[in-house]
């Protein structure tokens, strides 16, 4: 919410280095490290392969969403609808298992309703210019909305048992199939953000969306397909909690689109669009993993684990604010 | 003036309403009758005070999502007080509620005016911290109607000429908002700084500080909500109107207030939030599940904020529009 902006001109650039050690992704790094160092000093459980990997369970699949909302986030929008998307999905996973559909076509409904949604979602966004916080807090009561009405009270159970793997299968030793699918996913959005045209323009449209228009970007159209890809991401999501759980409720994934949000602005992306990066997102997401996990070995419950999620993300978005004001230094 | 009135969205809010209300009233005579029209207003009370301090919120361009976990903080302090000393009288109680809501949304504030760090981020930060504080203080026990004393409980639900006091607060509220956003150079600052904070500066307003105004106010507001919905409901838990920030936020958005800021009125808060209370209390009489709510109001929503989008695009920036398809 800076409306002027002031900045010094350095008499000199700094050296690539320089530049790199101040980045917003070494502090997370420093994070991740003081989160370790802590967990392994406060619990004499914390450092055993099994247990770490049970740790990644926490995040993974947030940090999936995350990977796209990341982008959507850049690109100077927000989907607030991703926690109700997975409900949506894993319900209607839920009734077409009632109608006997098999593994194969559980997934392809789950991936085909996120991909739905997100199609609606952008449709609203794109093609009626809403904006999309208002629309995706509509979206995110109506997805839900369906899902109680589908289910009610009740839950859908009785997965197949290959269905499972998705969830709780592992691909070697501790390394589980969420981990890897997680970490393929990221080297994708990776790859697609700081490598290639689409990610550029990406950029373009969160710094200014009319400029980038005018230089030739169909800015609805990446936009739709950011929120088709953050759809996706979701029905992914859906599948993998729905495998892991082995039952679906319509209160699924309550409220996760708030800890999704936060990954992705603890992991350096402007909530204003514009800048961030997919590494300084994995990293949050690791934070916020590590910080979980280490709460719940030291037995502290769920809701004050969230205290110091919410201080932590004021706290990394508030210090180096306050750091340059104490130096003199002028904020922009 | 009155043709005026009734091309506004107010008047279509408020003749939806009306057709919604009859179309209810066709089927089940019952539902207009005076009591259940007074019960519908009543239920809807909190959401009417919550939706007008998220109005002045929005209004300046910021968004707050901490109000409904700054209701089940400010609601759990006061609630534990009462039950740990029920000698304390209620009024003192409520003006407790009120500051320290008032100061959970200072906090709010002053990262914004002072850091200047995004309200959409702040808020989600303090929107858990403040829950967790509920647990935290209260950990984990209900406060349940038993340990509150009577005159806690019976404060809201006193029935002053036909209406009971939470009604009458409500009320009250709405006059309040009417005079401070009407009439008053604050109000007049939350549309200045919400329309265009560059030439709000230039007009010497201070644009961190009337948000920070915005944002105090909007937590007092939450802070009496809060005493307001645990002394009507006699019970006090941390989940606790969860999940209502988005509630706030829908009846602000359906009540034609532009998430952009600088656009919105108290009528325009009041009937979206009174649209949601005619919706909830409806369907229980109309034989629906309450498992549609969600879906109905999520449709409300969607539909209500491309109507307005379409009214404000036909409205402003002419000039700009005009210059963007000449080129």
């Amino acid at each position: 919410m800076s409306d002027t902006t002031a900045r010094a001109i350095p008499d000199r650039l700094e050296s690539r280095w320089t530049t790199w050690l101040k980045s917003w992704e070494m502090l997370l790094v420093g994070v991740v490290v003081f989160v370790f160092a802590v967990n392994a000093y406060a619990s004499p459980y914390f450092l055993n392969a099994w247990n770490l990997s049970d740790a990644t369970f926490n995040f993974t699949e947030k940090a999936m969403i995350a990977m796209a909302m990341a982008l959507l986030i850049i690109a100077g929008e927000i989907d607030l609808s991703v926690a109700a998307i997975i409900a949506l999905a894993s319900t209607l996973m839920g009734l077409a298992l009632q109608y006997g559909a098999g593994t194969p076509e559980l997934v392809m409904i789950g991936l085909g309703v996120g991909l739905l949604c997100g199609a609606f979602n952008g449709l609203l966004v794109t093609g009626l210019g809403l904006p999309s916080i208002v629309v995706t807090i509509g979206t995110m009561s109506l997805f839900r909305g369906i899902a109680y009405i589908i289910l009610g009270d009740k839950a859908f159970t009785g997965y197949p048992a290959d269905f499972a793997f998705f969830g709780q299968g592992y691909v070697w030793w501790v390394v589980s199939f969420e981990l890897v699918l997680f970490l393929f996913i990221a080297l994708i959005f990776g790859v697609l953000l700081h490598a290639t045209y689409f990610g550029r323009m990406v950029y373009a449209i969160g710094n200014n969306a009319t400029g980038a228009l005018f230089s030739g970007i169909r800015v609805a159209r990446v936009k739709f397909i950011l929120f088709l890809l953050t759809g996706l991401m979701s029905g992914v999501a859906a599948v993998c909690l729905t495998s892991r759980l082995g039952s679906t409720r319509p209160s699924i994934a309550f409220a996760w689109e708030l800890e999704v949000v936060t990954m992705v602005v603890l992991g350096g992306v402007s909530i204003l669009g514009g800048s961030g990066s997919i590494p300084g997102v994995v990293l949050a997401a690791l934070i916020m993993g590590l910080v979980t996990f280490g709460f719940g070995l030291a037995n502290v419950p769920g809701i004050v684990m969230s205290i110091f999620i919410g201080m932590l993300l004021i706290g990394v978005i508030a210090a180096p604010i306050v750091w340059r004001r104490l130096r003199g230094e002028s904020v922009g | 003036m009155i043709s005026r009135f009734l091309k506004s969205r107010e008047a279509l809010l408020a003749g939806a309403i009306v057709l919604l209300t009859i179309l209810i009233a066709i089927r089940f005579p019952a539902f207009v009758s005076a009591a259940n029209l007074v019960r519908v207003f009543n239920d809807t009370s909190i959401l009417i005070i919550l939706a007008l301090g998220q109005m002045m919120v929005i209004l300046t361009r910021c968004i707050d999502l901490s109000m409904a976990a700054n209701l089940a903080l400010s609601g759990m302090v006061v609630a534990m007080l009462n039950a740990a000393m029920p000698g304390i009288p209620v009024p003192a109680l409520i003006a407790l509620a009120i500051a320290v809501g008032a100061i959970l949304g200072a906090f709010n504030g002053i990262f914004v005016w002072k850091l200047n760090i995004p309200p959409i981020v702040v808020t989600l930060g303090t929107l858990t911290i403040f829950r967790g504080l509920v647990f935290v203080l209260s950990g984990g026990a209900w406060v349940n109607a038993h340990q509150m004393s009577d005159a806690f409980k019976a404060f809201p639900r006193a029935v002053f000429f036909g209406l009971p006091v939470l009604s009458w607060v409500a009320i009250f509220i709405v006059v309040l908002m009417t005079v401070l956003i009407g009439r008053t150079a604050l109000g007049r600052a939350f549309y200045a700084v919400g329309g265009n904070p560059t030439a709000a500066v230039y007009t010497g307003i201070d644009v961190g500080r009337t948000r920070f105004v915005a944002f105090t106010l909007a937590g007092a507001l939450a802070g009496l909500s809060g005493y307001l919905w645990i002394s009507r409901y006699a019970v006090a838990y941390v989940d606790i109107a969860g999940g209502f920030e988005l509630d706030i936020i829908a009846a602000c958005v359906i009540g034609g207030i532009s998430i952009a800021g600088g656009i919105g009125s108290v009528g325009g808060a009041v009937l979206g939030a009174l649209f949601f209370g005619v919706i909830k209390n409806a369907l229980p009489v109309v034989n629906i599940s309450p498992f549609w709510q969600l879906a109905i109001s999520g449709a409300a929503i969607i539909l209500a904020v491309a109507f307005n989008a379409r009214a404000e695009r036909r409205r402003g920036r002419i000039i700009l529009r005009q210059s963007e398809a000449a080129s």
